[in-house]
């Protein structure tokens, strides 16, 4: 177990450095230098220029200018943001807590809806349920979430008013924050209504943000319960005798779940992804919107650390993915490793 | 029944005849075939079908809801936008712009991923390693995070947004062309053309790659829908097509603050790109199921 954990580790060292790389290269594509992006329309005279070239370290050859960088990276210093002044590791810890919060949440809703939903349609395969799941999935995979989000709205917020358009909690609301996840904190404090606040918040985002990953659950969940319950166990649980819900719940469904399990590794990119729309749709302050901000104020730090480090966190999901994996099924353990 | 006749009828079906008899059987892809088809016909005649031009403004019918609304006219079927434009002749002719990203995106990424995976593949060693690993970086990062990226850097404009989603898919068609170039070039035919003095070329472009065709057919087909979803969204964020340009993603970037006075103009565009995207889907479900016997059920 020690050796396979160990390889996985050892397999996104070099992905971490390409990551590293690229970040590097990137930003240097940017027409002009960093210092006159740095000083933006007002210009910058030519001595003061090379001045500031020669105390950032820009007037070094690329090579060493990497070295510098992949330096300092490992030390976690992914440079100060060119318009709040504030490191970029600082204004992503404050703000990655509100995302994460939303993908949980969105995570929990598409397994709790899609498991069942891909459940459902494997045992009545082939019938009009099971057409209208996966029709109802293909959707959800196709959905532009962005418009989704809108109509969401048009329809919770403006024609039934039953939920809040944007943000996190109501304003009128002051939580301190102590775990950075409103749901704990509004717990957590005596004021009356926070929470049923926060949540309110939460619904339509979590929906809009959950809908991609409902579709590829339900789907993956059909596929992998088709194949299990065609197995020898599962005919041999069906021929001694056991109700149907014990075959399908205990038999079938721990062994279909294994794959299921890829996939929620797999979707953390796509959450991520889904993150920066959903967002910038609720103004939902976490770094997707953080991000979406920083490109129209030309905050290049920002861009490249905040990058870095959401590569980063789908790196180190997708590494836990595969422990649990080698965990959960041996034969990936001792096949690979 | 004459000789002839007879052996037109026991003679075997063509890779193409079978799979087009797969795909006749799946009801899915037939209807995604067919939307298909209807919008590729929209976009060819927008100009002759549009009943006005697409940046055509009027100042005496702003925000004009549909036809069968209270307030709404023939003369605007879908209603109009807020500076009076026909937002059915901007949908035709979005359309055509959908379907040349998604048609382009998928034949730049293609077309170089194919290259390198190939090359990836056939020559092996230090070359591969460095792609693959590559080709993991671009897979680790959000897609649309790099693409937001690289067009901030790039700046923002249709061309850029379509290199970006481009790059973006690269990996796939990278990696799948690898796979199968390493699963055909130990074959038997593949050895008997090199004994036979084929060259490098021929080896990898007429005897190895048609035969890594069928994952890359499916991959194509699901790819357009992802292009035209993900340059949908930088459109979206105003980091793709700029206005007055009636691409759908854009067209709802600028309907986004009249979500509550007028429904009509967000309601739309969004249908527009999910039912072409789904139609996309449908159709590259229906090609995998009939390219892969392995995976039908």
């Amino acid at each position: 177990m020690l050796k396979f954990f160990l390889t996985r580790i050892g397999l996104i060292i070099p992905t971490f450095f390409g990551m590293t790389l690229l970040a590097f290269v990137l930003i240097r594509l940017v027409p002009g230098d960093p210092i006159e992006t740095l000083a933006g329309e007002r210009g910058i005279d030519a001595a003061r220029h090379a001045a500031l070239l020669h105390a950032y370290g820009l007037d070094q050859p690329l090579p060493t200018q990497y070295g510098i960088y992949i330096l300092k990276v490992l030390h976690g210093d992914l440079g100060k943001s060119i318009i709040t002044q504030t490191p970029v590791l600082d204004e992503f810890w404050a703000l990655f807590p509100a995302t994460i919060e939303l993908a949980l949440c969105a995570m929990v809703f598409a397994l709790l809806l899609g498991i069942p939903a891909g459940i459902l349609a494997a045992v009545k395969r082939n019938s009009v349920l099971d057409h209208g799941v996966m029709g109802a999935a293909l959707t959800g995979y196709s959905m532009p979430i962005f418009w989704w989000g809108l109509l969401l709205i048009l329809l919770f917020s403006v024609l039934l008013d039953w939920t809040p358009v944007s943000g996190r909690i109501a304003v009128t609301y002051f939580i301190e924050p102590r775990t950075g996840f409103l749901l704990v904190d509004s717990l957590l404090s005596d004021e009356p209504g926070a929470f049923r606040s926060v949540l309110a918040h939460l619904i339509l985002p979590t929906i809009v943000l959950g809908t991609n990953p409902l579709a590829v659950v339900a789907r993956m969940t059909r596929s992998a319960m088709l194949e299990v319950m065609g197995e020898d166990y599962v005919r041999t649980a069906r021929a001694k005798g056991l109700p149907s819900w014990r075959v399908l719940g205990v038999h079938a469904l721990r062994n279909a779940l294994i794959p299921v399990v890829t996939v929620i590794g797999l979707q953390t990119g796509v959450l991520f992804t889904g993150a920066i729309l959903t967002e910038t749709i609720f103004s939902w302050p976490g770094v997707g919107k953080w991000l979406i901000e920083a490109i129209a104020r030309r905050d290049y730090p920002v861009l490249q650390g905040g990058m870095l480090l959401l590569g980063g966190v789908v790196m180190g999901v997708n590494v836990l993915v595969d422990v649990t994996y080698g965990w959960i099924n041996p034969r990936i353990r001792t096949g690979s490793a | 029944m004459t000789g002839a006749n007879l052996a037109a009828r026991t003679a075997p079906e063509t890779p193409g005849q079978e799979v087009w008899r797969a795909l006749c059987q799946n009801r899915g892809a037939l209807l995604g075939l067919g939307a298909i088809v209807l919008i590729a016909l929209v976009a060819l005649l927008a100009p002759w079908l549009a009943p006005y031009h697409p940046h055509l403004t009027d100042n005496t019918v702003f925000l004009s809801p549909p036809a069968w609304q209270q307030g709404g006219s023939l003369a605007h079927v879908l209603g109009t936008d807020a500076i009076g434009r026909d937002i059915l002749s901007r949908l035709m002719h979005g359309a055509r712009l959908s379907l040349f990203i998604g048609l382009a995106v998928v034949a730049i990424s293609m077309v170089a991923g194919v290259a390198i995976g190939m090359l990836a593949g056939y020559v092996r060693g230090v070359f591969e390693v460095a792609v693959m690993r590559a080709m993991d970086v671009i897979l680790t990062l959000p897609s649309l995070l790099l693409a937001i990226v690289i067009v901030a850097i790039l700046g923002p404009g249709l061309m850029n947004a379509m290199l970006a989603v481009a790059i973006v898919c690269l990996p796939h068609y990278v990696r799948i062309t690898r796979a199968a170039v390493i699963a055909e070039s130990g074959k038997d035919y593949v050895m008997a053309a090199r004994l036979s003095g084929a060259g490098h070329l021929r080896l990898m472009l007429i005897e190895i790659l048609p035969n890594c065709a069928a994952p890359l057919i499916v991959q194509a087909s699901l790819g357009i829908s992802t292009a035209i979803l993900d340059a949908a969204a930088l459109g979206f964020l105003g980091l793709g097509a700029q206005p007055p340009s009636p691409e759908w993603g854009t067209m709802l970037a600028d309907a986004r603050e009249f979500v509550v006075r007028a429904w009509w103009v967000v309601t739309f565009p969004g249908l527009a790109i999910l039912i072409t995207v789904l139609a996309f889907n449908l159709l590259g479900d229906g090609l995998r199921d009939a390219l892969d016997p392995k995976l039908k059920r």
